[in-house]
């Protein structure tokens, strides 16, 4: 009785069925055929539905609104732009403001959760404790709720405009927003900018070269007196040179209201801070995580190096901890830009504001809009995601894993 | 050779002073608040940020608050005699718009026993040690929703009836049949016939009146949207990281295009969405809810986010187990059901609970689309000017904070309470 090997199974139809159904095969495959049978299904049904309803209450479809004119006005715009300007300005007006409140929301953010954490991680029992009572109290409230608080109960506390906070005869803090100088172009501008160039590009060649010596010779060089020398002293070279940069335009009273200067709106003012308190707790915790996440005997081989606490923090614990934060760090900024979006709540001219909101109402092209909207916001993301992920491969190749 | 003597000491040694005490409350002082310069100037720094935002927090709430009065007059500092803290007899006055909004007064009977039908099945699902959790979960995840659903929106009896059949023959599937599932077709039973009793009784002819969802305000509203968005998100999770994790290519592609889509967007787009375009996506005579509206809208999102959460639960079981499920000749279904997706779910309660809670804290973002949950009732609330003084708005602010802090900082406590429990074995 001879029992002959079975032959091999085929290698290409297993494939085959593995590539359509994955491990459940023909089964998998006709399961993921019915799938996708339904889903187009209900997405005729949308598009069919969307259509006759659309008809019945004559809104026109399409992007062509985009090119209309607006007709209202903006009380914050980074661009020229007036009420005879078109949607798709209406639309770049939001989306910078929506950036604008998101990148100045993210660095405050930074640093004030740095800040916290260090506290909270402070062999100072009151000051961890301070630290410890402010995450858990911010945690726990809403940040619309915050955002309301900031901009009506205290915004709105504040004096009005002849009894402003004044902060050096330059700045003036009322109920209609925060009134700064405002910087006009001088003869030297240009002189100047060049020299803060030049300025930064010397200090990082000072840097690179200390480095050198340092890696080559053993022998560290203090270099800071050169860098604050050289940030300061070029561009002052440069202004007593080539005339005055800029002259700052300082605001005035003028009857019952500030004229000249600059003004933030009350509504930013509001939501940067509310924005930054809310994210800076949560990052707060994640960079305290972090840090603990480092082996003790890390911080305990720095002190035994005689490097002092600050040292041991900078060098040995903080880019070890960067990579378990880095990844919960970007969620937080990416929280933090479609938080920006409750802008909406207090009417801060961001991107949902003055496009998904007085657009959609004036147009009615809800599709078009909320569609774009969304988009925009995905796209961020993405974009925010990638870079984050390009930082996060940067150190995890400088720290040679 | 001499005759020199080796030192001998003739007297004892001065004693040496006392170590510095580091126990105690004077050691607490020294080691933890003034043992360096540094450290000294940190606490003294602290103690004036206490002193300057502490005590005039407890004199706003406490001190110089005013607890009784009719109207605003009573919160005035020239009436007062002193300046004027928190005016609580606005919040006093406001309560019953702050809990239920506009709901008939006759009827909030039905949201007390809603609240307590809520607590009552909660809270033994909530306490470890108590049994017969899974008919404890079926309860609360899929007959509870029902009930509520009746006793909050109104309908008649009949419905009622029917709806309580058909929930108590699910349990009675899901918990296994005639094998097993007895017990839980009793109890569902039991629990529709006590509710059905309560509603005829308490109801007018054997029905609720139907109750607008436009009525609905405050508490009730920041209830019933966060409760319903955990229950309805937690099926459309457990699918999605299901999905996300097949390797039948189709779905897992849709899954994660999904999960990504929503988790990118923020909800207050989403909740635009949900209120202008879905009424366009259904057929003109078929009309949604604007509550239901945003419930739809909330379920996706948390779904999208819970998906995250379970999925990452499905990650940390051994691999072991499903091989050995598959071992046994276990189903893929069987072996999802019985062997992985309860020990996941086991594993991310704390996770679940965490996003449970920024749930209810997004809940307030509804007040953007014309529902007055607790914050849109309070904000609402401002605008009357029988209570209109300058601290109304701290006032009202500071109570709905309280409401949110306890809630949030509750479960973010039972949050960590199971994490340790679940990760006992792991300690030291």
């Amino acid at each position: 009785m001879s029992t002959d090997t079975r032959p091999p199974p085929s290698q290409f139809a297993a494939k085959l069925r593995r590539a359509v159904g994955g491990r459940a095969g023909w089964g998998g495959f006709a399961l993921q055929i019915l799938f996708v049978a339904v889903l187009a299904w209900i997405g005729y049904e949308i598009v069919a539905n969307a259509r006759a309803n659309l008809q019945s209450e004559r809104i026109a479809s399409g992007f062509g609104f985009l090119s209309n004119t607006a007709g209202f006005d903006v009380s914050q715009t980074l661009i020229p732009y007036s009420g005879s300007d078109t949607y798709s300005r209406v639309f770049l007006v939001g989306l910078l403001n929506t950036l604008l409140v998101s990148v100045i929301g993210i660095v405050l953010a930074t640093v004030i959760g740095f800040i916290v954490a260090l506290g909270r991680l402070s062999p100072n029992w009151l000051l961890s404790r301070i630290s410890g009572a402010y995450v858990e109290l911010i945690r726990n409230l809403p940040v619309l709720f915050q955002i309301l608080f900031w901009y009506l109960a205290v915004l709105s506390a504040l004096p009005n405009p002849r009894q402003s906070i004044a902060l050096f005869d330059g700045f003036f803090l009322n109920s209609r927003g925060l009134f700064i100088p405002k910087p006009i172009a001088g003869s030297g501008l240009e002189a100047l900018a060049l020299a803060v160039l030049a300025a930064i590009v010397s200090v990082i060649l000072l840097r690179q070269y200390a480095r050198w010596r340092l890696f080559n010779s053993g022998k560290a060089i203090t270099i800071w007196p050169y860098v604050i020398g050289l940030l300061v002293g070029l561009p002052l070279l440069a202004g007593l040179v080539f005339g005055k940069p800029f002259t700052l335009e300082f605001p005035q009273l003028k009857g019952f209201n500030f004229a000249g200067g600059a003004r933030v709106i009350p509504e930013f003012v509001a939501l940067t801070v509310a924005l930054s308190l809310y994210t800076a707790a949560f990052i707060a915790e994640i960079v305290r995580a972090g840090i603990q996440s480092v082996n003790k005997g890390q911080m305990e081989a720095g002190a035994s190096l005689g490097l002092s606490r600050g040292s041991t923090l900078r060098l040995i614990v903080v880019p070890q901890a960067l990579r378990v934060i880095l990844p919960p760090l970007t969620s937080q900024y990416l929280n933090l830009t479609k938080n920006s979006s409750l802008a909406v709540a207090i009417g801060y001219p961001d991107l949902v504001s003055v496009f998904a909101g007085t657009t959609l109402s004036q147009t009615g092209q809800a599709v078009e809009i909320i569609a774009i909207t969304m988009g925009i916001y995905l796209l961020l993301s993405l974009v925010t995601s990638a870079i984050m992920n390009f930082y996060g491969w940067r150190i995890s190749r400088s720290m040679g894993t | 050779m001499s005759d020199e003597v080796a030192f001998v000491r003739q007297e004892l040694v001065p004693e040496r002073a006392a170590p510095v005490r580091t126990t105690g409350f004077v050691g607490f002082l020294r080691t933890r608040l003034f043992n360096t310069p540094t450290n000294t100037l940190l606490t003294v720094l602290s103690a004036l940020l206490i002193w300057f935002t502490v005590v005039p927090t407890i004199r706003f709430l406490l001190v110089d608050a005013v607890w009784h009065g009719a109207d605003r007059n009573a919160c005035l500092a020239e009436n007062v005699g002193h300046p004027v803290g928190a005016c609580w007899p606005y919040v006093t006055a406001k309560l019953t718009q702050f809990i239920y909004g506009f709901y008939p007064a006759a009827e909030r009977w039905r949201v007390n026993l809603t609240f307590l039908l809520a607590a009552l099945l909660l809270l033994p699902l909530l306490i470890p040690r108590l049994p017969a959790k899974s008919l404890n979960a079926c309860l609360f995840f899929i007959a509870f929703p029902v009930v509520a659903f009746f006793l909050l929106h109104g309908g008649g009896m009949t419905a009622f009836a029917v709806s309580g059949a058909i929930i108590s023959i699910l349990l009675f599937l899901l918990s296994g049949g005639t094998r097993t599932g007895w017990l839980a077709l009793g109890v569902s039973l039991a629990w529709f016939v006590g509710i059905g009793i309560v509603i005829d009784s308490m109801g007018d002819a054997g029905r609720l009146p139907i109750v607008d969802t436009r009525l609905w305000g405050g508490l009730l509203v920041t209830l019933v949207v966060s409760v319903t968005g955990i229950v309805a998100s937690m099926p459309i999770g457990m699918a999605l990281a299901l999905g996300r994790r097949s390797t039948i290519p189709l779905i897992r592609i849709f899954s994660i295009a999904f999960i990504e889509f929503w988790r990118g967007v923020p909800l207050i787009t989403v909740l635009f969405f949900a209120t202008y375009m879905l009424p366009l996506f259904v057929p003109a005579n078929f009309t949604i809810d604007g509550l239901m509206r945003a419930l739809i809208g909330i379920a996706v999102f948390a779904g999208a986010y819970n998906a995250e959460v379970i999925r990452g639960g499905m990650l940390a079981i051994p691999r072991g187990q499903s091989e050995a499920a598959s071992a046994l000749g276990l189903s893929w279904w069987k072996t999802t059901g019985l062997i992985v997706m309860p020990q996941a779910l086991r594993h991310v309660i704390p996770g679940l609970v965490n996003s449970f809670i920024s749930l209810f804290k997004d809940t307030s973002l509804v007040s953007i689309v014309a529902l007055f949950d607790l914050l849109g009732t309070v904000r609402a609330s401002f605008a009357d000017p029988v209570w209109a003084t300058p601290t109304m708005l701290f006032t009202g602010f500071a109570f709905a904070g309280i409401i949110y802090f306890s809630f949030c900082f509750g479960m973010s406590r039972y949050s960590l309470f199971v994490e340790r429990r679940l990760n006992a074995h792991r300690r030291n």
